[in-house]
């Protein structure tokens, strides 16, 4: 095989969330009450249209999860033994590879062909001067990059966004032509429906939206290809491609803190279904814990699993799985800090579920508390855990810059946006001053979450009724 | 009133002894004193005589629980536990990493952190109130619309970037206040004025958010039909009947953070180089102190603790259809 799969903690539980995901949203298709506010949702322009934007970051993240270890180019193919790389790739990496590829010396601007920094060179006739070098890849097809760069760029952008566009259109009509046939209508009509505005799904809004990023998206691929578009790093390392890399941290920060803490939520579930004393202890534990200053339980918890990993380095032998160890633990710790909140409600839930008809029926059948708690309580609550993970997600994404600028975020290896902002603090007083990775970590950080947030406001408003009556 | 205070602090006493427990757990169990040691003189290359040296310079040589060596009540008191968990009781610190008294640093660095977030928390709702009242005076309608997607917007952004933005903005480009320092009196108001509006930026979007949704609440109640049918003016069935009734949810949630301000924030005090408690505790965790971490552990759950005492008593006493029960 040329390659060998690798499954890191983090990944296995995405597939597994992911999983979840999807067993949900075929049972609720089926199932009236759980369908109506999701119904709502999606009917909603501006739901719909942040849902697309945050598609395109989870296919990223999830290509970025699967992970492999190429096979090493080896001497003798004869034998049969192949030897594979110690490096652990994705298949974004592999996507990606003339971004990995490409690292220049050290800082350079977005789209800049000269570096940053200045060199001490030797000139043909011996003579040594100090002066900013050329780049060893971004705009090295320029002759005279003072002169052409301009007209080079904007040459590639027309025919990036001309390619885009067109990958637009054809994409677009296949998704109409599968409407249409659904609908059993014809095309013209459908897009006519669709253009106007008046299908159920507001599909214009998703066209148009994902019209936009397909477009962004062709702009970005085009343009990396000849330059670095949002600059180099302090390494030389492309700042796109750390920003990209970026995404499946923040993702996994985002959801899997909710799955990894749904075994402690459940004892919610436990208060509220036996009351009496379990009610009593596990009101204690989550009082207690969420007594603790979030920052501080989380800090804490970080410098032992620091402690404990300096102290046995043999559990943990290659880099990725030490980073992806802690990216695990930092989502466990920040569950524990949150858990209470969903602990509470669930518990909420069950006190009242408890008292329904069917849970009666089944108790007076005979049934034990463990089927009862499984069959009747646990697929009733669901719901909840879904809201809960939609609506913690930006708070978490933006909690994991602010936990690393402390010292206490992920590991310093994993590329995250709070490690990009905490690089390039260190450099804000230099002149010129080094924005772009910033900017990079801002803008995309904000995308997602802005998305989220705005998502996650239309599916608090379909489920919350108080709500909905204003 | 006396009585169900007093039972209110009584039910503390147990969610203290869980924290302090818990941070026993954490700071001395999960790791031994020996591997914290090793973690700090480096983990190759140390000797058993220098982890010793390091535990006894900070009294970490003693037994966990119990002390087999000692005799008497010694067996109890001359162990970690005891000198170093239950200490914290009574507010005893100990000395972190340099020598210094975390007591005596803990009082002298609170009022710089009040310094900043006193007036941060009392503009920060006086803004955001006044906001939401506008928001909630033209509900429904597109200023409404848009004024929450500008908070939704607002509350999207990473505190990161308004503290960096600021800086660079106010402080880099227009020198109108120095980028980070402290000092008291009237010469400290030129550093405290960009991180206490920075901070009040950084918390507006959530804040209008919230209180909009406290005064929609309000005005779907039945006394606000009433007002309107007696014939008052919806400018003033909003600003006297619905403020003063969302005043009760809005202050009690004030009250719960009320004893935290001490702690300060973390991130503003360390990138303004504000010496409070919030930079302290950041500058332990870089360092890895951990009788520092430990302390303020302790310190945020008891003034957290506080402040939910305070907030019982506050409810009972504006809102007299809260049963002391």
């Amino acid at each position: 095989m040329p390659f060998q799969p690798v499954i890191l903690w983090t990944d296995a539980l995405i597939f597994l969330l992911l999983a979840l995901v999807i067993a949900f949203i075929l049972i609720a298709r089926r199932r009236e009450h759980l369908r109506a506010p999701w119904r709502e949702v999606m009917r909603s322009k501006m739901a719909m249209g942040c849902l697309v934007v945050l598609l395109a970051y989870f296919t990223l993240g999830l290509l970025d999860s699967l992970h492999f270890r190429p096979a090493l180019p080896s001497a003798d193919a004869s034998n049969g033994r192949v030897d594979y790389s110690t490096e652990v790739l994705s298949v974004l990496d592999l996507a990606a590879a003339p971004l990995r590829s490409r690292v220049e010396k050290t800082y350079s601007a977005p789209f800049a062909a000269y570096s940053y920094a200045r060199e001490t060179v030797t000139r043909l006739d011996g003579t040594q001067v100090r002066e900013f070098p050329r780049l060893q890849f971004g705009g090295a097809h320029l002759q005279d990059p003072a002169a052409e760069r301009g007209r080079d760029i904007l040459l590639r952008s027309l025919r990036a966004l001309l390619v885009g566009g067109i990958i637009w259109l054809l994409s677009g009509a296949l998704l109409v032509a599968l409407l249409a046939r659904r609908a059993n209508t014809p095309f013209r009509l459908m897009l006519a429906n669709i253009m106007r505005g008046r299908t159920a799904i507001p599909w214009h809004v998703m066209l148009y939206t994902s019209g936009a990023m397909m477009l962004l998206a062709a702009w970005c691929v085009a343009l990396s290809g000849a330059y670095h578009i949002l600059g180099t790093g302090k390494v030389g390392q492309d700042v796109f491609y750390e920003a990209i890399k970026s995404i499946r941290t923040g993702l996994v920060i985002g959801t899997l803190t909710t799955l990894v803490t749904l075994p402690f939520a459940m004892l919610g579930v436990l208060a509220g279904y036996f009351r009496g004393w379990v009610d009593d202890v596990v009101q204690y534990v989550y009082t207690t814990l969420n007594s603790i200053p979030d920052v501080l339980l989380i800090a804490a918890a970080i410098l032992m699993l620091q402690v404990y990993m300096a102290n046995h380095p043999d559990q943990f032998d290659t880099i990725a799985l030490r980073a992806d160890v802690r990216l695990l633990f930092l989502c466990l710790i920040l569950g524990i800090t949150s858990w209470t909140g969903l602990a509470r409600l669930l518990r909420g839930e069950t006190l009242k579920l408890r008292e329904m008809d069917y849970v009666q029926a089944a108790v007076a059948l005979g049934a034990g508390h463990a089927a009862i708690i499984r069959r009747h309580l646990i697929p009733n609550v669901m719901h909840i855990v879904l809201i809960t993970m939609v609506l913690s997600f930006s708070g978490l994404v933006l909690a994991e810059a602010v936990l690393s600028y402390v010292g206490v975020g992920v590991d310093p290896s994993t590329m995250s946006w709070g490690n990009m902002i905490n690089s390039a603090r260190l450099e804000m007083a230099r002149e010129p001053m080094v924005w772009w990775l910033l900017l990079a970590a801002f803008v995309f950080m904000f995308t997602l979450v802005l998305a989220a947030n705005l998502f996650s406001d239309k599916v608090r408003d379909a489920f919350d009724p108080r709500l909905r009556k204003l | 009133m006396i009585a169900y205070i007093i039972r209110r602090t009584l039910y503390a006493i147990p969610i203290l002894i869980g924290v302090n427990l818990l941070t026993f757990v954490l700071f001395f169990v999960v790791n031994s004193p020996d591997d914290i040691a090793r973690a700090h003189l480096g983990v190759k290359h140390v000797t058993q005589d220098a982890i010793e040296k390091w535990k006894a310079e900070r009294g970490y040589d003693k037994p966990l629980i119990i002390n087999e060596r000692a005799a008497g009540v010694e067996k109890i008191t001359g162990t970690i536990f005891f000198e170093k968990s239950l200490a914290l009781f009574a507010f005893e610190f100990g000395r972190s990493d340099d020598g210094r008294s975390i007591g005596q640093e803990i009082s002298t660095r609170m009022w710089p952190s009040l310094a900043i977030a006193v007036p941060t928390l009392i503009i920060g709702i006086g803004v955001a109130v006044s906001f939401a009242l506008l928001l909630a005076f033209f509900r429904g309608s597109y200023i409404d619309l848009w004024g929450v997607v500008i908070c939704i917007i607002m509350m999207s952004v990473s505190g990161l970037f308004y503290i960096i933005g600021g800086q660079y903005l106010v402080g880099k480009l227009w020198h109108l206040v120095p980028i980070s320092g402290y000092d008291v009196g009237v010469h400290g108001f030129k550093f405290i004025v960009l991180p206490v509006v920075i901070g009040v930026i950084g918390g507006l979007g959530a804040g209008i958010r919230l209180y909009r949704t406290f005064f929609l609440e309000e005005l779907g109640k039945d006394y606000v039909r009433t007002a309107r049918a007696k014939g008052l003016s919806e400018s003033r069935v909003l600003f006297t009947h619905v403020l003063k009734n969302a005043m009760i949810p809005i202050l009690t949630g004030v009250v719960v953070i009320l004893p935290t301000l001490f702690m300060g924030s973390l991130i503003l005090e360390s990138f303004f180089g504000i010496p409070g408690l919030g930079s302290y505790t950041i500058d332990a965790i870089q360092a890895q102190d951990f009788a520092v971490v430990r302390a303020m552990v302790f310190l945020g759950s008891v003034l957290y603790i506080l402040g939910l005492l305070l907030t019982d008593i506050s409810y009972t006493l504006v809102d007299p259809r809260v049963r002391l029960a």
